[in-house]
């Protein structure tokens, strides 16, 4: 049960700036000799600040830093799998660069996110490490360029530390859709990290790394995030360049961060985030210092959240939602609450409607997207006497690979997720059935569109699960696609009508060694990541008796 | 070349006709050869310096041009603000070699020209009941600095895949970025020809596998193109009745080129180059309003003309900047029913559509004539130019799928009315309106045709105009003699060095008899010619030590100090004689 509002000026993972002109949130400090990441259980803190103070302050350097977030990662890869190419030796070489020039008195060129190893999804590009999209036939693939989101990270001074698992080209709610591996749930290995970015949040779930980007077209941060117990934000459509992420569905795709709390998720995407002239589709609004607005706890009222006016969407909290969930979401609205917000069910008829549509609206993009995968300039051929056989071969061995995943006796045979895509969009293209299934698609994307505008006119965020379980054993769905699909209901309508939407931990259900984390979900209107981070940022630091730090940690 | 001009001009013949060349050694250019019966007009133009070096100039070009052309007589005919005018006599050995390049340039004219030579008997063939239903898609090239949707370049018969680069080769995670250019060209093309522009318009993704479309789809527009509705105007040719036509145009849209398969000669293998991927294209559907090839090749023509009138294309049919695709089909006249379309392919010039259409249109009602008209298929046909026939391609069966959804890489693309506004006040005067003028002049359709056929032409006669010249006579020279030495030495009008003012005073200059005065006064008398010489050689002592010393190039210095002594009068050959002598003289 979340703590009475009274506990929250005992916390001490806060502290004013010695010059309070600008209130800020800042790192724990007085935990002096904790390593930098504090993995003790209580509110979550913000690694990036401590990392940067303990730099500047010199009291770790940055290969101090790296080695313990690498060393962390050997021991907990095996069994985790969070990473499909991890570039250990460039990360340290970057690492004590960083350090001579620290050392060299060129404080000024430190980055703001300067030693922070950040996980990569992998269907992002990047110059100096293979990007294949988890797909068998980009295997080998190095583009020519880095992502405009990870151009952005590197020039804050960020260290990429390797490209993190996901289900073959974003397609998959499991991460179990990998050509190369299975990755699991820091929570419990015998369990899905979600997905698709589910390396990226299994990374930074089990400290791997500081933070990670994902990518979300239906759901493919916030659910894996929820699984996980990490802090997952999917931003709005346009507000993060696509330039460099492998394209699932143009028009839902968003590049999203995780963090293992708000503030590191807020300080990335101020990274991160704003116009490119490389993407048609990214918008030029002006970007906050998204982490300069969080504020610091003994600085807040006792109602922090006075006036805030919530809407809790009553069609997530009905049939087929575990109990557990229910009321790991109710518990949180009623945090809410004692935080001074007015909560109030909010019925949205469209709801249910958006699974359907998402699924004509996004498989119709993929199954075009996916046509330059055919093995004629690049990634895997398969060589035949003739063209079409060239194009068919190359694609069915490439896509949809098909790997046993001997550890569990499982056999997987992929080709549902891409390949099924590419099927259904291929035929909801073609010529007579594109009134019927795509036109009908997009009308439906704007009632939901229109549904989320009306109700977010009367709230300031809307509430609910971020998947209608926690999560599940790896195995259970992935050969039942319908199942699957049917998990993004929580997630799907919010990539239709392009909102931003933070998952902060909220609660946890039964399950694996110490129970399973729930993340709840806020929604907000577009462009308004910054009071969700603001209302997830107080909401993450008034949650108490939860710790997010997954049992595989603290065995240690 | 023959072995004489060959002998005569070893050094000299680069230096003459390549204009850098001598400007940069005598800072006078040669502009402009016109041969005419036995006589060969020059024109020169000078720099900025002219006054100075007039006389330097006039003597050097005399020595020039003796060299040159072996004893030939050269006074110099005439003698402008800004240029000299010679005549010679035609060499008669010698002929120039000309720069073989810019075939480009005369394409206009050469096609024109082939059009007016192509069979009058297939045009004016008897279609016995029968009549022809002709409709064209155009893709245009256009000829922006960059790609449609990135910054690569593209030039053509670049080195295969040198101007590419991740997004044109449709690598992961690529997106296209518009260019304003292609939207600014193609709303300049919709105006000139009389579209509705759309005020908001999308783009689209066409779909399928062909290893030169390296996304798998080509970014097009569908539904909702940025230009339709329009028409164009056109005159027939003089020889097929110079009648006005005007024919539908349907739409303009904007999409982007794909590569280009490069096929092995044995067939075993196929190279991929994707220079040409991504290049921006108008592609212009017609309504089927032509009824013969020639009006075809008429509509392809004007098309050709407004793009080069326009800027947005240089319209070369050989470089596949302009390619035509053509749909015939015939009915019995009288059925409003339209017959079976076949689409050729594979014209190079508008002299080839007109044949290929005509035979196309004679092939299908001999099969209705034999009552085999069920043997008339929708396919695709292609033209061989060497039997003059066509041969199916391909056969369609059904319409092909290219799964048309909206592109969701770029956004809308919405204009202002101040944009359209902007660009329709930039357009230039078109080919329609200009031939209307020129008629209005008295002109003869013919001279009319001509003018308007190339807008280099057309500017060049106006500004002729503008400089005080009559019509008829300037429309005249420029179709007679200046036209004739366009065509032989390949040049286009602007690749010449005669400026409209140059041509205005010439054409003055005879009218008033100026010329006819200058000519006839030169100094012949050795004598004479060799005191001249003493002097400058006396006067210029350090020159003179200069040349003996090894810098025999002075001797241009020489001859034109000498013709300027003698006021450009004395006898050039004599004078090269005379002062060869002296100088070598020890």
């Amino acid at each position: 049960m979340p703590p009475p509002l009274q506990t929250h000026r005992l916390l001490i993972s806060h502290r004013r700036l010695p010059t309070p002109a600008r209130r800020r949130f800042t790192a724990v400090s007085s935990v002096q000799s904790a390593p930098a990441t504090t993995l003790a259980p209580g509110p979550a803190t913000s690694s990036i600040l401590s990392i940067r103070e303990s730099l500047l302050s010199g009291e770790r350097t940055a290969a101090d830093i790296t080695s313990e977030y690498l060393s962390r990662l050997r021991r907990t890869e095996p069994s985790v799998r969070s990473f499909i190419h991890v570039a250990d030796a460039a990360a340290e070489r970057e690492a004590e660069e960083l350090d001579r020039r620290i050392a060299s008195g060129k404080k000024d060129a430190v980055g703001p996110l300067a030693g922070v190893l950040v996980g990569v999804k992998d269907n992002l590009c990047t110059t100096n490490m293979p990007s294949t999209g988890g797909s068998r036939i980009l295997d080998g693939y190095r583009p020519a360029y880095d992502a405009t989101a990870v151009r952005r990270l590197r020039e804050a001074g960020a260290i990429v530390v390797g490209k993190t698992n996901l289900d073959e080209f974003g397609m998959g709610s499991t991460t179990e859709g990998s050509a190369f591996q299975v990755t699991t749930n820091p929570w419990d290995d015998s369990r899905v990290p979600g997905g698709s970015s589910g390396g990226s949040a299994s990374a930074v779930s089990a400290r791997q790394c500081v933070v990670s980007l994902g990518s979300d077209t239906g759901g493919s941060v916030r659910q894996p995030a929820s699984f996980c117990g990490v802090v997952g934000l999917k931003p709005t459509y346009g507000r993060v360049s696509r330039f460099g992420l492998m394209a699932y569905a143009s028009s839902l795709d968003v590049v999203g961060c995780f963090g293992s709390s708000v503030f590191d998720t807020a300080t990335i995407l101020s990274v991160v985030a704003g116009h490119d002239k490389m993407d048609s589709t990214s918008s030029s609004q002006d970007v906050p210092d998204y982490a300069s607005e969080l504020v610091s706890l003994d600085l807040l009222e006792s109602k922090p959240l006075n006036g805030l006016r919530v809407g809790i969407i009553q069609e997530t909290l009905g049939e087929g939602v575990d109990t557990g969930v229910v009321s790991s979401i109710k518990d949180a609205a009623s945090h809410l609450e004692r935080l001074g917000s007015v909560v109030e069910e909010v019925s949205l008829p469209s709801f249910s409607l958006g699974l359907p549509a998402y699924y004509i609206l996004a498989s119709s993009e993929a199954s075009s997207n996916l046509s330059r995968y055919d093995g004629i300039r690049y990634g895997s051929q398969v060589s035949a006497d003739d063209l079409n056989e060239i194009y068919g071969e190359s694609r069915a061995n490439g896509l949809g690979h098909e790997v046993q995943y001997s550890q569990l006796s499982i056999y997987y045979d992929h080709a549902p997720l891409v390949k099924m895509r590419i099927l259904m969009g291929t035929y909801a293209l073609s010529a007579g059935y594109y009134d019927a299934y795509y036109k009908r698609a997009q009308q439906v994307r704007t009632l939901v569109k229109e549904s989320f505008k009306g109700a977010l006119e009367r709230y300031d965020i809307l509430i609910s699960p971020a998947a209608p379980s926690a999560a599940y054993k790896i195995g259970e769905k992935i050969n039942d696609p319908l199942a699957m699909y049917a998990g993004d209901i929580m997630t799907v309508n919010v990539n239709l009508a392009g909102l931003p939407a933070l998952v902060v931990p909220c609660g946890f259900v039964e399950g694996g060694a110490v129970g399973l984390p729930v993340g709840l979900q806020m929604i907000g209107s577009p462009f308004s990541e910054g009071n969700l981070l603001r209302v997830g940022h107080i909401f993450e630091q008034t949650v108490q008796n939860f710790s997010f730090v997954p049992p595989l940690l603290a065995e240690r | 070349m023959t072995g004489a001009a060959e002998k005569g001009t070893t050094n000299l013949h680069g230096s003459w006709f390549g204009h850098e060349r001598l400007s940069a050694k005598c800072a006078i250019r040669p502009s402009i050869l016109i041969e005419r019966d036995d006589k060969i007009f020059v024109l020169v133009h000078a720099g900025c310096d002219w006054h100075n070096r007039l006389q330097f100039a006039e003597g050097t070009l005399a020595i020039m041009t003796l060299t040159l052309l072996r004893g030939m007589r050269t006074p110099i005919s005439f003698r402008s603000n800004t240029g000299l005018f010679f005549t010679v006599l035609r060499p008669r050995l010698a002929r120039f070699t000309t720069r073989a390049e810019s075939a480009q340039a005369t394409e206009a004219k050469a096609a024109a020209k082939s059009i007016q030579l192509a069979t009058k008997e297939a045009a004016e063939q008897k279609t016995q009941g029968f009549e022809a239903i002709i409709g064209i898609e155009t893709h245009v090239q256009l000829s922006t600095v960059t790609k449609a949707f990135c910054s690569c370049p593209y030039n053509y018969g670049s080195q295969p895949n040198s101007t590419i680069c991740s997004t044109c080769m449709g690598h992961p995670g690529t997106l296209p970025v518009l260019n304003e250019k292609v939207v600014e060209c193609a709303v300049k093309l919709g105006l000139a020809l009389n579209c509705e522009i759309s005020m908001s318009s999308k783009f689209d993704r066409k779909q399928h596998f062909y290893p030169d479309l390296p996304k798998g789809y080509q970014i097009s527009q569908f539904d909702i193109p940025i230009a339709k509705k329009g028409y164009v105007d056109l005159d027939l040719p003089v020889e097929f009745g110079g009648r006005h036509r005007k024919f539908g145009i349907t739409r303009v849209h904007m999409e982007e080129d794909a590569g280009k398969l490069l096929h092995s000669e044995s067939g075993s293998y196929s190279q991929v180059d994707l220079n040409r991927a991504g290049v921006p294209s108008l592609e212009i559907v017609s309504e089927p309003d032509m009824r013969t090839g020639i009006e075809a090749a008429e509509y392809g023509a004007e098309l050709q003309r407004i793009v080069r009138y326009l800027g947005v294309s240089n319209g070369n049919m050989q470089e596949g900047s302009l390619r035509c695709d053509v749909n015939v089909s015939v009915r019995p006249v009288g059925q409003s029913e339209f017959g079976t379309k076949v689409e050729i392919k594979n014209m190079n010039s508008f002299s080839e559509i007109n044949r290929a259409i005509d035979y196309e249109i004679s092939r299908q009602i001999l099969l209705h004539k034999e009552g085999q008209a069920d043997q008339i298929v929708q396919e695709t046909r292609l033209w061989d130019e060497s039997s003059q026939k066509t041969f199916t391609m391909r056969k369609k069966e059904g319409l092909a799928d290219y799964r048309y959804f909206p592109e969701p890489d770029l956004p809308e693309v919405v204009l202002t009315t101040d944009y359209i506004d902007e660009i329709s006040k930039s357009l230039p005067e078109l080919p329609e309106a200009k031939r209307r003028r020129y008629e209005n002049m008295g002109l003869s359709m013919q001279d009319v045709l001509f003018l308007a056929n190339d807008d280099n032409v057309a500017h060049f006669f106006d500004s002729t105009l503008e400089h005080g010249a009559d019509a008829k006579v300037a429309c005249n020279w420029i179709m007679g003699d200046i036209a004739a030495y366009l065509k032989n030495e390949k040049l286009s009008i602007d690749e010449t060095k005669l400026t409209p003012l140059e041509l205005s005073e010439l054409i003055a200059s005879i009218k008033n008899g100026t010329i006819r005065g200058k000519i006839g006064k030169e100094i012949a008398d050795p004598a004479a010619i060799e005191a001249m010489v003493d002097k400058v050689i006396a006067d210029n002592p350090k020159q003179l030590e200069k040349y003996r010393a090894g810098k025999t190039k002075l001797q241009g210095f020489f001859a034109g100090q000498v013709m300027k002594a003698s006021k450009g009068k004395a006898n050039p050959v004599l004078l090269n004689k005379i002062l060869g002598e002296k100088l070598n003289a020890n």
